[in-house]
């Protein structure tokens, strides 16, 4: 191997790394790809909702074989407090046409999937390898890597860093800074198993219809954190994610706060009887446009987790990973073929299609949010849900009580939760966020 | 009490996974340390995997066989040099059936 030398090595076999791989390897590039784990998907953790679009662009008749499980034809977002959720839902037959908008996907199927696609694009993919090293020329333009399977050098023109949320090479080259505990939240997850047809009576489902569930408020404790619960063929993905910041100021466990919410008297009886067969955990980068690093620099790019590319607002990870995947596989392939060497300034054409593209603009659009909910976290992950409970069983609880009383009871609870100042500038500071 | 129930519940999601444990090379190491900080304390209750616990000295120790290699501990104790975090080796370590 270490005669050959390659025009791109790809770290990592996730979803921005087989993006990344597949875009070259299927434009002629002769291609490596190095993954640590046993086969491709064997370290990936995700919910997991896959977003056709993106993956269109990739591998448009994806549908004809990748392994998908529902397709979701409905959405619920609940609040949460301890005995209660108060919630917003959309459930569409539109969602039920020829080329489905999202499915729920479970990674280390999907993975290997896509990892075969790689292959058959033309890409050779080594795994249980794990890279140990970034190789660098004297004038620190990255040249290949080193890996723990040989001593020796793999050399390339050009290094795609795809190692995820947590990876090692680019930090420890100093090519970007290791994620801030309060930019990153760590999520445990369980798969629970069920037959097809318990969970399409419980959720109301036919077809391989899915239905996505994902909740806010008091069992995250205070902190900034998301609990979700997706409907796959035969089993139910359910987990919680809170900032890791929070984490270790509060030290709450996470394995118990997932017991709590599948304990929850709304969770409970649609996940009962079930057989879990698998417990994860995993970070998902929370920081935003704000903590999105260098993407790029001479002889590498980096791509998808490792970047920080994740909409927490919209909980949409894998399509950045995948479309940041393929923008630098493009942006390589367009540099190499205008003859051009794959420095810094080349390879700059990455970073300006990725700004012209939905995950620059959307990250942007949300540029403070992150700052908003992390640090008013109390108030948005335990008061204003209680609240809204109140306000909500005021409205349904039919006793002696005059309607205006019990109105006036929960503006009054409202404002000595907040007060009148802090109820309108936190809805001012949500609108900014927003905008 | 609630010690004790907690600890039987982690290990038991745990025993769900499959891990290939590379033995007698852990990826992660605690340095050696009289008192622990704050956040290598968090870790004996943050750790999704309660991989770090107390002795009875009053010092966090690591046994990493359960590790998910979710990255938590590095993201908290990393730069203060408290502990030392490599991936394992290739093909070792969590192996997702599901992810």
């Amino acid at each position: 191997m270490t005669e050959e030398k390659f025009d791109a090595i790809v770290i990592g076999a996730g979803m921005a790394g087989n993006a990344a791989a597949y875009t070259m390897a299927s434009r002629g590039l002769k291609v490596l790809q190095l993954e640590r784990g046993e086969y491709p998907g064997s370290k990936n953790v995700q919910g997991a909702i896959m977003y056709s679009n993106m993956l269109e662009k990739i591998i448009p008749d994806f549908r004809d074989d990748a392994p998908l499980e529902r397709h979701l034809i409905e959405q619920r977002f609940w609040m949460m407090d301890d005995t209660s959720h108060i919630g917003m839902q959309y459930r569409s037959d539109d969602f039920n046409e020829s080329r489905h908008n999202r499915y729920t996907v479970i990674r280390a199927q999907f993975d290997k999937w896509f990892s075969r696609k790689v292959r058959e694009a033309g890409a050779t993919v080594l795994c249980e390898t794990t890279v140990t090293e970034l190789a660098r020329d004297s004038d620190g333009k990255v040249i290949g890597v080193l890996t723990d399977r040989t001593g020796d050098m793999i050399l390339a023109d050009v290094v795609v860093l795809a190692e995820g949320v947590n990876g090692l090479l680019g930090t420890r080259a100093g090519l970007r800074e290791t994620p801030k505990p309060q930019n990153v939240a760590l999520a445990v997850k369980e798969m629970h198993f069920l037959p097809e047809e318990v969970i399409d009576q419980r959720f109301g489902l036919k077809a391989n219809e899915g239905c996505v569930i994902e909740a806010a408020g008091t069992i995250s404790r205070s902190m900034a954190g998301l609990a979700f619960l997706y409907t796959n063929k035969e089993s139910i993905s359910i987990g919680i994610g809170c900032l890791v910041s929070d984490f270790a100021a509060t030290m709450e466990s996470p394995y118990e706060l997932l017991e709590s919410f599948k304990n929850h008297p709304s969770i409970r009886t649609l996940i009962a009887g079930s057989e879990v067969k698998e417990y994860a955990a995993h970070l998902i980068p929370e920081g935003g446009y704000r903590a999105i690093p260098q993407l790029f620099g001479n002889g590498w790019v980096v791509v998808g987790d490792a970047a920080q590319l994740n909409n927490a607002v919209h909980r949409e990870g894998s399509n950045l990973a995948m479309t940041s995947g393929r923008l630098a596989g493009e942006a390589i392939f367009l540099v190499r073929k205008g003859g051009r060497p794959m420095t810094k300034e080349n390879l700059a054409l990455y970073k300006s299609m990725l700004d012209k593209s939905f995950v620059i603009k959307d990250l942007r659009k949300y540029k403070d949010m992150p700052a908003l909910l992390h640090t008013n976290s109390r108030n948005f992950f335990t008061t204003y849900p209680q609240l809204l409970s109140q306000a909500a069983q005021n409205f349904m609880r039919v006793d002696s009580t005059p309607k205006l009383d019990k109105e006036r009871a929960t503006t009054a609870a409202f404002i000595k939760a907040r007060s009148r100042w802090g109820l309108v500038g936190d809805a001012v500071r949500l609108a900014f966020a927003w905008r | 009490m609630t010690i004790a129930v907690t600890n039987l519940r982690v290990e038991d999601k745990l025993y769900q996974n499959r891990y290939v444990v590379d033995s007698g090379r852990p990826h992660i190491k605690v340095r050696p340390h009289k008192w622990p900080s704050a956040n290598l304390f968090a870790l004996t209750s943050v750790c999704p995997a309660k991989c770090y616990e107390l002795n009875d000295n009053g010092q966090v120790e690591i046994t990493a066989d359960g590790c998910m290699e979710c990255g938590t501990c590095r993201i908290l104790c990393e730069a203060s040099g408290e502990i030392e975090w490599n991936y394992p080796r290739g093909g070792y370590g969590v192996l997702f059936k599901f992810g």
